[in-house]
């Protein structure tokens, strides 16, 4: 497994990255980039993630983080890179 | 290593799949059945089971992998097999090829496709005997099982029409009304005609297995009208050459989605990647509808003057974007105008503004033909078999595919509607020419094959 894009998007509040950093890092998943934006008034941050040394697959990981979401009140995406890869780039 | 992307193009593709309907509307896996061939018919259909459900065993849990990892949704998980008339021709002493049928629909059953197309013959020259029995097994083998597509070719342009194939899909159309009319004629949603018919389409119910095609291939049917909706409307007053640009940016954008899965299911499936459809199907969900993207164009109702023009735009817009972002393309490659499966186009029907003469000429620039029309009870066979000479008289003057998939519902009268559930959708009964072309069928034979050249 590849790279995955990890897409956080909600209200703004404090805890988002530790929340969603600590699933990670729980489960040997490391982040190899973070950006952080406010669109169209929502927080939104985007983090590319890499599950080579990981102890979860992809579809263990999103249902962690799907669950950690409702948690802190955000929606939290994990996909494969090659989705973005294949739609925005030629 | 930085981020690739701009948060805006991560947002744009996760809003198309979320708020915009953006899907895959099939993974088909194609498997040749020639293998099958022998003269009981009792062990064909036992072949045909056990390669099919060999073959197939892991496509719809490929299916769901992709689509939780990729995020996104992969609506239907298909089978196109070997036209069954070429299977089966093999057999001995057999009247029927019922038996075949229900031996794809199990084998359907235990692999969890909800669709499997083949039950086929290609008759635009004339018969052979396998042909012969398979078409007369049609009204039977899609009555008695669930999860089976019927298609037959009755013309090319290099071959004409054959008109007594022509007639008897008539004749079989209101067969399979009757012998389904509990569920509203729903066998005849499962049973197209085709004028020069691909070999590799993924889309049901037309899709079968071609001769020129490997033992087993990975076709991909994408879908995303919803998509092109949306950016129509954010464009309400560029020109049409800007307009066109849109639709084919978005196009591309929508095919990749249908590359980059096929390409994954073939890796996993260690099958060949045959072709993407290029294709805008619509859903009966709201804002999944191509009458949207036509109405979000300017036109106030879907089938008024300026329809077809607008709809030449569409199609062609999408597949030249479609065209850019795959590297094998192939299948139907068009917008899909059926009634049923298209609020919009539903909506227009029960309003009076789309009629079918304008759906007919709908057809004449784009994919695919007379989709998912139903029509009253007691609509002739003979009537039938203009409807589909004339579609045919089309696809072949034209070089393209066109088709009839047209519902003679029991019982049921203009300004009626029958409800087919899921993907189906509802259709209202639409109204046709009250004149007979009966003397015309009943001439029998062949239409000779264009002249291609003096092309007016």
């Amino acid at each position: 497994m590849g790279r995955v894009i990890v897409t956080v998007v909600g209200q703004d509040k404090i805890g988002i990255i530790a929340g969603v950093s600590g699933i990670l890092a729980k489960y040997q998943v490391n982040i190899l980039d973070i950006s952080q934006t406010i669109l169209q008034d929502f927080f939104t941050m985007i983090m590319i993630v890499d599950l080579a040394k990981a102890v979860v697959n992809l579809q263990e990981l999103q249902q962690l983080l799907k669950e950690q979401g409702q948690e802190i009140g955000v929606q939290i995406h994990a996909q494969h890179e090659d989705i973005f890869k294949y739609m925005h780039r030629i | 290593m930085p981020i690739t992307f701009m948060p805006e193009e991560i947002m744009e593709t996760i809003h198309m799949v979320k708020a915009e309907n953006l899907d895959i509307r099939t993974i088909t896996l194609g498997i040749s059945l020639r293998d099958c061939v022998h003269s009981d018919i009792e062990v064909v259909a036992r072949k045909i089971y056990d390669k099919i459900t060999c073959k197939a065993e892991n496509l719809v849990q490929t299916g769901e992998d992709i689509s939780k990892e990729f995020g996104i949704p992969i609506i239907n998980k298909r089978i196109a097999v070997t036209p069954i008339a070429l299977v089966g021709e093999g057999c001995t002493d057999e009247e029927d090829y019922v038996l075949l049928a229900h031996a794809m629909d199990r084998a359907a059953q235990e692999v969890g496709v909800n669709f499997i197309g083949g039950f086929s013959a290609l008759v635009h020259k004339g018969f052979t005997k396998g042909d012969e029995i398979l078409l007369n097994s049609i009204a039977r083998g899609l009555a008695e099982t669930e999860r089976v597509c019927a298609s037959v070719n009755v013309a090319t342009t290099k071959a004409g029409i054959n008109m007594d194939a022509v007639y008897q899909m008539g004749k079989i159309i209101k067969e399979t009304a009757e012998l389904t009319k509990e569920a509203g004629g729903l066998g005849c949603a499962k049973l197209v005609v085709f004028c020069n018919v691909p070999e590799d389409n993924p889309f049901m119910a037309g899709a079968f297995h071609g001769l020129g095609e490997p033992e087993t291939v990975i076709n991909v049917g994408v879908s995303g009208p919803g998509v092109v909706v949306h950016a129509v409307r954010e464009n309400p007053e560029v020109d049409f050459g800007t307009l066109a640009t849109i639709i084919k940016h978005t196009a591309f954008k929508v095919t990749r989605m249908g590359e980059l899965v096929g390409r994954e299911a073939a890796k996993r499936l260690q099958v060949p990647f045959g072709i993407v459809d290029l294709s805008l199907a619509p859903t009966p969900a709201i804002g999944d509808s191509v009458a949207d993207i036509l109405e979000a164009m300017g036109l106030e109702k879907v089938g008024g003057h300026g329809t077809t023009a607008a709809l030449a735009l569409l199609n062609d817009a999408v597949k030249k974007g479609g065209a850019m972002a795959s590297s094998y393309v192939g299948g139907l490659s068009g917008a899909f105008i059926p009634v049923s499966e298209d609020a919009g186009m539903i909506r227009a029907v029960e309003e009076g503004a789309l009629c079918l003469d304008k759906l007919e000429a709908m057809t004449c620039v784009c994919s695919v033909g007379l989709d998912m029309i139903a029509v009253p009870g007691d609509t002739s066979a003979e009537t039938l078999a203009a409807i589909i000479a004339d579609e045919a008289a089309i696809g072949m003057i034209n070089k393209k595919t066109t088709a009839v998939r047209i519902i003679p519902v029991p019982g049921k009268k203009v300004g009626d509607r029958v409800e087919f559930g899921g993907l189906l959708g509802t259709a209202p009964i639409m109204a046709l020419h009250p004149y007979s072309a009966v003397n015309f069928i009943k001439r029998g034979g062949r239409i000779p094959a264009p002249l291609i050249s003096l092309s007016n």
